[in-house]
């Protein structure tokens, strides 16, 4: 089996996964990162490292449970905004330090940013979207979405780095028992490109990327002022809340509620549809649902087709029922 | 002020998605293609403002691909711009396509370049990236909103959980999204005038890709679904929780 790992240099093997933070936190999606490019480690019998920029509150020796052995961490004020030209050439600098073969990020607003920056720098292929393990047996072949969701593609890489930025929810929080080692990294910083000027964060709600259970809304809905029991369902279900393209156009809703092609692509554990008829463009955005749920009148909605369960009713009647049966659910 | 806009074209978002040869191809028979939505509606329209605001704006569009792309830069040509560029490659490898751009790019020393956040075929969301790095220039990924002031721009992009206003020295790279203009439909006069507009088909540079796509795969088929009536939604939280485990 050939095996890019297999250098002369028992060094030259390392997975590094970068891992994102956000205001000092650690995300979701990086844990999960973390777990896969731990498992990568795995399958080359080599160290799992992970690379943290910027000041961290949280306890970096936990990424140990998701399989990392080693933590650098590099610590300058700057680092607390993404730079996308600064971070790549600081992340590409620690990659060529630390000689690692396979770079991990999660795709997501910031691994957007910077891996590809970082695979220019070190002439890498990327692979950007993966969501699965790489198969080694013939090359180093990466399964990625493609078609925004409506297939996927087996990329094979073919330098000697591999860049891969992997979709969240797509592999899972896998966990394991182990601490991580921190060692404070020191490296060069270079001048920032942009000033940020504000930040606004939406505040007290779950964001749509990280949500494990997202309530939609569509046009069935009528208008605005019947928001209300959606937000209650998602409240009850501890659910980020979502809407249709045409929802969104109205203003109904904020923009970055809207999910689908044009939107957000989601891929939540739960999906629950509400009003939404199931156009293409709307699937495309929310088919890699695990588990998908359609509430519509109309039992010819092209919805019930890419759903697992469903009810044919009115969403007026039926959510607000939905809403009560799973807190009674809950109180037991 | 120079802008570059990168138009690529991508099936349209009904056509049917299958793979020829032994699942090495795509099945492009019968397939409408058309400029990828977010270079058009976000992109394109936008670059169009600012000219429109300021008629000694340079608007060029580039694309990388064959021959077939033309009908595609010319759609791109109705809504606006001055002149368009034709890479003639192909390539389903970001590297190749952004190093194919960046060698453009530099030749006409643009202060702005405008692409989409990401095909939607191949979503590699990769392009823009790749190319802000090749030009050592700023990028700002996945921007909402746009706003020149002379040598600067302030622009609004998405964060995690929310979004940032940062402030940029051009030349600079920017990923366009939802929100930073409004979609367009090209009239008469805009179409017949794209049939004059120049459009320079130039030979690639030496490169060569760092990945390549062995094979597609589609999606295994739903199992059905399963249907509980509008008054049992007891039924339903039930499957929820027991069979399916997400709730
Ligand atoms: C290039 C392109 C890109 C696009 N991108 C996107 C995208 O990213 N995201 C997106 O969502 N759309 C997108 N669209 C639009 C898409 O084609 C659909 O028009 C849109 O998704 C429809 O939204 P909807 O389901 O909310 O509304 P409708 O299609 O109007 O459906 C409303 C549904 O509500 C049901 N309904 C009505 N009353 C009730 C009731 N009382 N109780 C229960 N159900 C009820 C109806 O039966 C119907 O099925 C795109 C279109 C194009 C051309
Ligand atoms: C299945 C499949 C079939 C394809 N068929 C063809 C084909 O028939 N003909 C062909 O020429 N190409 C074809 N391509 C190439 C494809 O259209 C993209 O150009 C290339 O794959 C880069 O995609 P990406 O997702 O990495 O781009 P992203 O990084 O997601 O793109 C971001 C932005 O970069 C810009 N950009 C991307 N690609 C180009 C480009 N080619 N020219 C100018 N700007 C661009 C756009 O502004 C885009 O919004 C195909 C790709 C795939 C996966």
């Amino acid at each position: 089996m050939p095996n890019i790992f297999h250098s002369k240099n028992k060094k030259n093997m390392s997975v590094l996964i970068f891992i994102d933070q956000s205001d000092g936190h650690l995300k979701k999606a990086s844990f999960e990162a973390a777990a896969y490019g731990a498992a990568i480690a795995k399958q080359f019998n080599t160290n799992a490292l992970a690379l943290v920029l910027g000041n961290v509150a949280d306890d970096l020796t936990q990424l140990g449970n998701y399989g990392i052995s080693k933590v650098y961490q590099a610590q300058n004020d700057s680092f607390n905004h993404v730079d996308a030209l600064v971070f790549a050439q600081v992340i590409a600098a620690v990659v060529k330090q630390l000689e690692a073969s396979v770079v991990v990020f999660s795709h997501t607003q910031t691994g957007k940013a910077v891996a590809p920056g970082v695979a220019v720098q070190l002439k890498a292929g990327l692979v950007a979207g993966a969501c699965a393990l790489p198969d080694t047996t013939n090359g180093f072949v990466v399964k990625k979405t493609v078609f925004s969701g409506k297939a996927f593609a087996l990329v094979n890489i073919t330098t000697p780095i591999k860049v891969i930025t992997l979709n969240p929810n797509s592999f899972g929080v896998q966990t394991t028992t182990g601490n991580a080692t921190v060692e404070a990294l020191d490296v060069e910083v270079p001048a920032a490109s942009v000033k940020i000027l504000a930040t606004n964060k939406v505040s007290g709600e779950v964001p749509l990327s990280e949500a494990d259970i997202v309530v939609s809304g569509g046009r069935g809905l009528k208008g605005p002022e019947n928001w209300g029991m959606i937000e209650d369902l998602a409240h009850v279900l501890h659910a980020a809340t979502a809407c249709s393209r045409p929802v969104a156009d109205a203003h109904w809703r904020p923009h970055h509620e809207h999910v689908g092609q044009t939107g957000v692509q989601i891929a939540p554990n739960l999906y629950i549809a509400i009003g939404i008829s199931g156009a293409i463009q709307h699937l495309a955005g929310v088919n890699r649902s695990k588990t998908i749920v359609v509430i519509n009148k109309d039992p010819e909605a092209p919805f019930f087709k890419a759903a697992d369960y469903g009810i044919v009713g009115d969403a007026f009647e039926v959510v607000p029922k939905l809403t009560a049966a799973i807190k009674e659910m809950r109180s037991k | 002020m120079k802008i570059l806009v990168c138009i690529s074209k991508t099936p349209d978002t009904t056509a049917k998605i299958a793979f020829k040869n032994n699942n090495t191809q795509f099945e492009d028979a019968g397939v409408q293609w058309i400029i990828n939505p977010y270079d058009e509606w976000y992109a394109l329209i936008k670059a169009i403002e600012l000219k429109e605001k300021d008629p000694s704006v340079i608007l060029h569009l580039i694309t990388v691909g064959g021959a077939d792309c033309d009908v595609i830069i010319r759609k791109a040509l109705a809504l606006g711009g001055d002149e368009a560029i034709r890479v003639d490659t192909e390539s389903d490898d970001s590297y190749v396509i952004a190093t194919q751009i960046a060698a453009v790019a530099k030749e006409g020393s643009y202060d702005l370049i405008f692409t989409g956040k990401e095909t939607i075929d191949y979503n590699g969301s990769a392009v823009g990236g790749m190319l802000a790095e090749m030009l050592q220039m700023p990028y700002i990924a996945l921007a909402t909103q746009f706003e020149l002031n002379g040598s600067q721009a302030k622009v609004t992009r998405e964060i995690e959980g929310g979004e940032e206003v940062d402030e940029v020295t051009l030349p600079a790279v920017i990923s366009c999204q939802k929100g930073m203009a409004e979609q367009r439909i090209p009239n008469m006069r805009g179409i017949m005038a794209a049939r004059t507009k120049p459009l320079k088909v130039v030979a690639p540079v030496a490169t060569e890709a760092l990945t390549h796509i062995v094979q597609y795969e589609l999606p295994p088929a739903k199992a059905g679904v399963k249907l509980v009536t509008a008054d049992d939604v007891a039924t339903l939280v039930k499957l929820l929780h027991e069979e399916a485990k997400v709730i």
